[in-house]
């Protein structure tokens, strides 16, 4: 083997994982990386304008694609600012391998320019780390992280490199697998518990699958439409699942939980056997655990033993990927027709719809416009709050890696770009990100990377002066005192969308959003349309904090 | 419950300060922590003493598991197990009633380790429940120190 340095080591390992994109800024350590890059044939390094941008970047790419997403960034503040986006990525479960630069190996833990302990800071929001003190150790320790952030319930891997070790050189191959005694994540689901899931399934007369973000990262949406149809068992799906089956299907119930349609709540608390398949009964979703799904024996399907048992008591738990067991009910579920539980929940949805009053311009309303002129074939990253919450209501989700959002973290500043890197993993792909006026703030400094790059995202701004979801707790709880919500002093969003190089569209009023979208869409520019909606229209329903999901309040529904 | 939970761990920098920062993160406490090299250079055994129901002890056993660097998790309460606490005991004695500290150190098997001119100090090793009645017995003289070791724990052999 010819010897090369450590930053060439890494070029080795990216290729071999199939790594076409790396989202960063560089920095004084990190430079004998960045020349590697100069070299021809390596993946491509993309430049983002900070660093937590660059690790939501990797992040929405990894949801967009499936594959790992990676993201690189230089010592000290290069990596904190990187911390957000691993504790994003790791609540939800989406592989990434963040490389840092470390100051040289002599100087770790002598407080040394731009030190910081990143390992050790980002412990707690990884799913593994490794500090590479020795460039032969490096090939090995960079193959594990990649084996570790993409298989089992995938997750963030930080690898951090010190100066010294990316320049210095060795001849050491690279092994091509790791073999890992502390981590064998079981993937086939234990027979006995599947042919027990499948016999309460025979036996339930109001069953209900509960589908979370594991059944997309499994690759199982088929597998789950094919069960869902034998069987006739309505499904809902939490946030991080929408897509992962047709809404515009009847037996779909949208999203559960605290923002979800009342007919998916009402029928968790009437079910007599609710099937969780790669969902974790997040506090969300159940309101209040002693009130959730109170009739019903719990069948859980999960790859991490730990979330078993750990919010709600299971009666049926299944450890393994979703694609594997779904497999196994699949072969062992009888066809059922279930008409009554049928019927009973067709009647809450007539009686109980998502609804919103059509005056003035209403962000619900662009919401569907956005999914009428894409087809519903749009990928829809989303900020967090109550953008997020009307794209999740209010747009027909179809399609799994379609929907991207922060579900466990809820990190306001994400969406816009997890759409650049879901642009770039998905180049011919409409990609949207619905964002609200104070979230898109939050990593605005994006555009640039979108225009320089050429990735035509189209932000939806839906402006409401506020800090929304914050308000609408104020108004509904805190007696209307809107104390720190109101976003006084915004921008003119597009004279700045313009002075960055990209088109930016004002629209005020409802018969203006479909041309204003219709032009957006079909235009290979970065757009950002800034649609002045009713400032004080609230998500509804909503379940209060702590409370019993059926317990819902507010608006028509 | 008490409850012993063995693990065994990679011998690497790091490992301890993710096990502790686990518990403190998610709310556990523990009781006692013992750690050292097993018959294996390149592994570790941690010993950990924690307090919990059984849906605690049922979440720090997961979730140590879940840590790449951990190879195995054993819950000693649901083996048969022997246990050890070592402890060394620094009392006030004056030398005209050393002979009685020698007798109790006779009944519990505690070894002296050190005689000073106004000082004794003693090792005691023993299940916890011994180690401390030990302790309680040497109060009346007056104890200057007391240094424990967390708990060390194995499987009874076949």
């Amino acid at each position: 083997m010819r010897e090369r340095d450590g930053a060439h080591i890494l070029m080795e390992v990216l290729k071999s994982e199939g790594v076409e994109v790396v989202f960063g800024i560089p920095g004084g350590v990190v430079l004998p990386i960045l020349d590697a890059f100069y070299d021809p044939g390596m993946p491509r390094f993309l430049l983002t304008r900070h660093e937590q941008g660059a690790g939501h970047a990797a992040d929405g790419y990894a949801r967009a694609t499936g594959k790992v997403g990676v993201c690189l960034a230089t010592s000290g503040p290069g990596a904190t600012n990187l911390v957000t986006a691993l504790a994003t990525a790791n609540f939800d479960s989406i592989p990434i391998v963040a490389i840092t630069g470390q100051v040289k190996t002599f100087l770790i833990g002598n407080d040394a320019f731009q030190e910081a302990d990143i390992t050790g800071i980002t412990r707690p929001i990884t799913k593994h780390s490794y500090l590479v003190k020795d460039v032969t150790k490096l090939g090995e320790c960079l193959r594990a992280a990649f084996h570790i952030a993409r298989t089992g319930r995938p997750g963030p891997v930080l690898v951090d490199i010190p100066a010294d070790v990316a320049s210095a050189k060795t001849d050491v191959e690279i092994p091509d697998s790791v073999d890992l005694p502390g981590y064998k994540p079981v993937i086939k689901g234990n027979r006995r518990q599947i042919k027990r899931a499948a016999e309460a399934i025979n036996a339930a007369e109001r069953p209900l699958l509960y589908v979370g973000g594991g059944v997309i990262i499994s690759g199982a949406s088929e597998l789950l439409r094919q069960l869902a149809f034998k069987t006739h068992i309505p499904v809902t799906t939490t946030l991080m699942a929408l897509g992962s089956f047709p809404e515009d299907h009847p037996l779909a119930l949208k999203m559960l939980g605290m923002h979800g349609t009342a007919y998916a709540n009402y029928a968790v608390q009437e079910s007599d056997l609710l099937i969780a398949v790669g969902a974790r009964f997040d506090d969300r979703i159940t309101g209040d655990v002693k009130r959730f799904a109170p009739h019903a024996k719990v069948i859980h399907i999960d790859i991490d033993p730990s979330s078993i048992s750990k919010n709600i008591r299971v009666d049926i738990p299944v450890v393994g990927d979703a694609s594997d067991i779904l497999e196994g009910l699949l072969e062992l579920c009888e066809p059922r027709e279930h008409e009554e539980w049928l019927a009973k929940i067709a009647a809450w949805k007539a009686k109980h719809p998502l609804a919103y009053k059509p005056d003035g311009l209403k962000p619900q309303y662009v919401i569907e416009q956005i999914c009428e002129i894409s087809q519903g074939k749009a990928v829809i990253c989303t900020e967090v709050g109550q953008n997020q919450m009307w794209s999740a209501q209010w747009y027909t989700h179809r399609y799994p890696r379609h929907f991207i959002s922060s579900g466990g973290l809820g990190t306001m500043g994400y969406g816009f770009p997890a759409a650049i890197g879901a642009q770039v993993g998905r180049p011919d792909a409409l990609v949207v990100d619905i964002a609200g006026d104070g979230s898109i703030q939050m990593n605005i400094q994006e555009l640039a990377t979108a225009v320089y790059n050429k990735l035509p995202v189209k932000i939806c701004i839906l402006n409401n002066g506020h800090l929304g979801m914050v308000r609408q707790w104020q108004e509904l709880f805190y007696k209307r005192r809107y104390s720190g919500s109101t976003l006084n002093g915004n921008p003119d969003f597009v004279r700045l969308a313009e002075a960055y190089g990209a088109r930016g569209a004002r629209i005020t009023k409802a018969e203006d959003v479909r041309p204003a979208l219709a032009k957006a869409f079909a235009d290979p520019s970065v757009w950002v349309l800034d649609f002045v909606v009713e400032p004080e229209e609230n998500v509804f329903p909503m379940v209060p904090a702590g409370e019993a999901i059926d317990r819902m309040i507010g608006g028509m529904a | 419950m008490r409850h012993i939970i063995s693990t065994i761990v990679e011998n690497k920098p790091g490992v301890l300060a993710h096990i502790a920062g686990l518990f403190a993160g998610r709310g556990f406490n523990i009781d006692s922590l013992a750690v050292g090299e097993t018959e294996d250079p390149a592994r570790s055994r941690m010993t950990v003493v924690v307090r919990g129901d059984d849906s605690v002890l049922e979440q720090v056993r997961k979730q140590l598991g879940k840590i790449i660097d951990v190879i195995k998790v054993t819950d000693f309460s649901d083996v048969e197990f022997v246990e050890r606490d070592l402890a060394l005991v620094k009392v006030a004695v004056k030398p005209e009633r050393r002979r009685e500290i020698f007798e109790l150190c006779e009944v519990f098997r505690g070894k002296v380790v050190d005689i000073g001119a106004k000082q004794i100090t003693i090792e005691i090793s023993g299940p916890e429940k011994k180690v401390e009645a030990f302790i309680e017995l040497l109060k009346p003289y007056g104890i200057r120190e007391v240094v424990r070791t967390g708990r060390i724990a194995i499987a009874r052999g076949d």
